[in-house]
């Protein structure tokens, strides 16, 4: 029988029952392939509960350092009897089921035309355990020793990764490793060669350098961390809650003074959405650094504030880490689907920046940035994350942090400033950049307080129903937001190999599938410059890329093509120079499903026909 | 309605407190409200008492939500900052600007609507966590701004100037505060100016969260026959259980009182409440008879005034989240940051 063959090439997926212990086993077994020195990019499809229900773990061992998702499954472990047959059915042809064959299956429950590898994993582990919890959570360590054993893993990489998880409880260290271990003398001892090593199996390699494997939400914790944070409300929401949780761990760390034993942070588990940005907008305020995280149902609950943030100026950031919607929607799916919610939240004429970090790189740098940003431009800054990147643990570039860099403050008038004699308006456009200068409370006796309202003002902060203040105001803010598109990260472009009338745009999580995209088209000669984009307003580069195409995909996560619509509100496009590329059904796009749905597209407007033909439809 | 300059003319003789202020120092802009209305009484009351206590005025930071009692803040401590936020979510506000800088005074103003209605969840949760302020409802049992809609406070059986009966039972903030942990927690009448006034000062003193329910008669909306929140009814149902005395420890206490009828409450900064009692078997400092004697006396009709409940060594938020004695929003990247090599750390754990 045909059996796929690949080195360092392959995708693997973990069916696993929710609450057994297999995540960690699998993060064991992603890291051990890391260890190898190949590049492995793994995903957790769980259920919004917490024991019981179907889970799954894909990960992407990728020769060329592929983060995202292929598309199409080569290993299945399937360690869920509840969806035995949906698992099978998704390997491809030639590819591998890995199941336990503690009990006999009926031949009716295999395919023909794969290969089947069964190893009695439940019965290794009671004959080898009495405790119930200890044969469950070592059984999944005897299967990561099987698999290590199938694939050419090295045991030294596990009990290197062992001693490194159990330094200072050496009795777990050695339970585990004799678990590994029983998986894998039960493959030496019972599968023989043509079946051992299979076909797809790992090689050492020197893929991985010095980049670092974490998820997207501890990543921007940290950013907050050392972009000073010190105030932080939140309410609990699947897939933001790790952000704080983990800002909070972070913090017990690295920011409780020695000497006193004080924390330099304030950390408030609020009642509701509404309260926790209503605490950050406080804080910004009174000027402490001050962020919220939360999910689409969140920001929904907290427009109110926001516009009010936006009116009156302060600064606040809010990192939505975004699943499916609407209404409770997919609370455990990824998705990029708040995208106008969140660039337009509020009532009234409202405008936001948002950031698109695209990996936990870059989740770091924008949670940092966005807390200068919001101080330079007194408005609230949303970082977008995902699902997708937000609770996978991704290979990404080390944190890197300039010893040199301060905190840039913004534009706030000091007691001496006040007593310069320097006139204060708070709603003055003095610099001419839209952006005015505030005082803090507190700041002097006499000099510089103001009543900050959410309802009209002149632009000396007085109550004011006047048409010309309030035109005066709202103005100023949209001449504020062209300065924040030039403050904002911009966006990175990737030229195609060859001249091409073909563009493509994309952002945040679809990032690392495009760029797999990008090579896959390419070989069928289909050429495509690519612009990834890194926040919202646009900057100018955004409409000239447009304008240098006769089409521009725009590849995103959601049903209605919302950066879509923002390209062509906000830029005046002609939408018929935007092609959309839409994939909303919960799970991360793949690379394969961008490339079919290019090429088809292509194909049929006959673009690629004229200047080099198609030669074939992605797989 | 536009925005008057008041004529700020400072009379000669007018006297300085000890921080150099005349009163004058702690007004603000000219009214909006209606003439008569209770809330300009309390405000009247807030610059008394600032004054009283010889605070600066810019180391006030006034919030409030939204209704004719939210704008009040507009109307006194001119010279501090004021953040008029959005309806009924004052208390997370100053809770997050509370937490930038420990070292300001938070004094925070709402309504009944704000408070008791839109705003219920984050009134409670305020004062579940202890920020330190002084929360000040004006509470006029209707809407005001919107022009006379009952709130949550208005009493069941209570008829509206149109003649409709509330048939919703009433929300007792007081109560609620008691139960959720409030450390002060007080009554008055914003007609009752003697007393009010260092009911403020006392909440201004206060260690943890004090909270002062005043009734305020909405004169254009809810001052009429069958209304529970009238300057005549509550005038005729007002029940003082004590009156209060606020003084710092360095004042003389020259006042006399009957043995027996007055009780000290030492706080925490050094200043002191003297309560004179009025009903003898009324203890503030014993929270579970006070939520009892309030239940008791509102089955009766009465409007319990006074100071209802004290905890001297009430501790806040601050305490409770162990943060740092210098405000956070005065700590730089010296302390924030915990530098390069902590950076390389993190990344190695990370491989
Ligand atoms: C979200 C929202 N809903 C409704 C309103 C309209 N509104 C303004 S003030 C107010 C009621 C204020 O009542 P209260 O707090 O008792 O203040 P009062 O005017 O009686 O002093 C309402 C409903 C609003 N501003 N915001
Ligand atoms: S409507 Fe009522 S509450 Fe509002 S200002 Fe007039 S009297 Fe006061
Ligand atoms: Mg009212």
């Amino acid at each position: 029988m045909k059996r796929i063959e690949a080195i360092n090439d392959f995708v693997i997926k973990f069916a696993n029952v929710n609450g057994s212990g297999s995540a960690s086993a699998n993060e064991l077994f992603a890291k051990a392939i890391l260890r190898m020195g190949v590049s492995v990019s793994p995903r957790n499809i769980f259920p919004s509960n917490i024991q019981g229900l179907p889970t799954w773990y894909e990960a992407r061992v990728s020769k060329r350092g592929y983060h995202g998702r292929r598309g199409g499954v080569d290993m299945m472990v399937a360690m869920n009897p509840q969806t035995w047959d949906a698992d099978v059915a998704e390997i491809e042809p030639g590819g591998y089921l890995f199941y336990d064959s503690t009990r006999p299956m009926p031949k009716s429950k295999f395919r023909d035309d794969i290969n089947v590898i069964g190893i009695p994993l439940t019965e290794i582990s009671n004959n080898a355990y009495a405790d119930p919890r200890e044969r469950q959570l070592f059984k999944n360590i005897i299967y990561v020793g099987a698999l290590s054993m199938l694939l050419d893993v090295e045991v030294s990489v596990f009990e290197r990764l062992f001693a490194e998880q159990y330094k200072g409880k050496e009795r777990l260290l050695d339970s585990n490793v004799q678990a590994l271990n029983l998986g894998r003398d039960y493959v030496k001892e019972n599968v023989a060669a043509p079946d051992l090593p299979l076909g797809i199996r790992v090689e050492r390699s020197d893929f991985v350098g010095d980049q670092i494997f974490t998820d997207g939400n501890s990543a921007a914790a940290l950013g907050f961390v050392y972009g000073g944070a010190t105030v932080a409300a939140w309410y609990p929401i699947t897939p933001s809650s790790s952000v704080p949780e983990a800002f909070q761990r972070y913090c017990d760390k690295f920011r409780v003074d020695a000497a006193s034993g004080q924390h330099n942070y304030a950390i408030v588990q609020a009642e509701d959405e509404m309260a926790s940005v209503g605490i950050a907008i406080g804080a910004g305020w009174n000027g402490a650094r001050a962020f919220t995280a939360t999910s689409g149902p969140g920001v929904s609950l907290m427009t109110e504030f926001i516009g009010l943030a936006y009116f009156a100026e302060i600064p606040v950031t809010i990192m939505n880490v975004q699943r499916g919607g609407p209404s409770t929607g997919m609370p455990t799916r990824t998705q990029q689907s708040d995208l106008i919610a969140c660039a337009y939240a509020s009532h009234g004429d409202t405008k936001h920046v948002l950031l698109f970090p695209d990996d936990p790189h870059e989740c770091f740098e924008f949670a940092a940035m966005a807390l200068d940003l919001a101080d330079r431009l007194q408005t609230p800054i949303f970082v977008m994350s995902d699902l997708d990147i937000g609770m996978n643990q991704r290979l990404c570039k080390p944190f890197k942090w300039d010893a040199a860099r301060e905190y840039d403050r913004g534009k706030v008038m000091s007691a001496a400033d006040l007593e310069s004699g320097r006139e204060f308006a708070r709603y003055k456009d003095v610099d001419g950049d839209g952006i005015a200068w505030r005082t803090l409370p507190g700041a002097h006796p006499t000099l510089g307080s103001y009543f900050t309202r959410g309802s009209t003002r002149d632009a000396y902060a007085r109550y004011s129903e006047r048409g010309p203040d309030y035109v005066y105001n709202v103005q100023r803010l949209l001449k504020k937001f062209k300065t924040a598109a030039g403050l904002v990260p911009q966006p990175e472009l990737r030229p195609a190999q060859q001249t091409t009338r073909l563009g493509v745009i994309y952002f945040g999580s679809t990032s690392p599938a495009m760029i797999e995209t990008l090579d896959i088209l390419a070989a069928q000669g289909i050429h495509l410059d690519a612009m990834r984009l890194r926040a919202f307003p646009f900057p100018d580069s955004v409409e000239r890329f447009i304008a240098d195409h006769d089409l521009t995909y725009v590849v995103e996560q959601n049903r209605d093509a919302q950066m879509h619509t923002m390209l062509v509100s906000e830029l005046d496009i002609n939408p018929a120079c935007l092609m959309r590329v839409l994939h909303f059904d919960g799970t991360p796009i793949t690379a394969h499903f961008i490339a079919r749905s290019i090429a088809k597209s292509a194909a049929a407007s006959a673009i690629v026909a004229k200047n080099f033909p198609v030669q074939s439809e992605a797989a | 309605m536009t925005y008057l300059a008041k004529p700020h003319l400072h009379h000669p003789t007018l006297t300085r407190n000890k921080v150099g202020y005349t009163r004058r120092d702690y007004e603000g802009k000219i009214s909006t409200l209606c003439a008569g209305c209770g809330h300009d009484s309390i405000s009247a009351a807030i610059i008394q008492a600032c004054w009283e206590l010889d605070i600066e005025p810019h180391r006030v930071a006034k919030m409030s939500g939204i209704g004719c009692s939210s704008k009040t803040p507009d109307y006194f401590l001119g010279a501090s900052h004021g953040f008029n936020t959005v309806h009924g979510r004052m208390p997370s506000v100053l809770t997050g600007a509370n937490l930038a800088n420990r070292d300001l005074l938070y004094l925070g103003i709402s309504g009944d609507g704000d408070s008791a209605s839109i705003g219920l969840g984050q009134f409670a949760n305020a004062m579940r966590r202890g920020v330190r302020m002084a929360y000040i409802v004006e509470n006029n049992g209707v809407y005001g701004l919107t022009k006379g809609q009952f709130s949550a406070t208005a009493d069941r059986g209570s008829k509206s100037k149109k003649g409709v009966i509330n048939s919703d039972s009433a929300v007792d903030l007081v109560g609620i505060a008691l139960q959720l942990g409030a450390t002060y927690v007080a009554r008055s009448f914003s007609g009752d100016k003697e007393q009010l006034v260092p009911l403020i000062k006392g909440a201004l003193g206060h260690g943890g969260a004090a909270f002062i329910d005043v009734i305020s008669p909405c004169v254009t909306f809810n001052n009429h026959v069958g209304s529970t929140k009238s300057y005549d009814y509550v005038r005729e149902h007002n029940e003082a259980v004590n009156r209060i005395d606020f003084m710092d420890t360095h004042s003389e206490i020259t006042t006399k009182y009957a043995a027996g009828s007055v009780v000290d409450v030492p706080h925490h900064d050094g200043t002191m409440l003297r309560l004179r009692k009025l009903h003898a078997d009324y203890d503030p400092t014993d929270r579970l008879a006070a939520m009892a004697y309030m239940n008791e006396r509102q089955a009766q009709g009465e409007v319990v005034t006074g100071l209802l409940f004290v905890d001297a060594h009430a501790t806040d938020l601050h305490q409770a989240l162990n943060t740092s004695s210098s405000p956070l929003n005065s700590l730089g990247v010296s302390q924030l940051n915990p530098g390069n090599k902590t950076l390389d750390k993190i990344n190695a754990g990370l491989r």
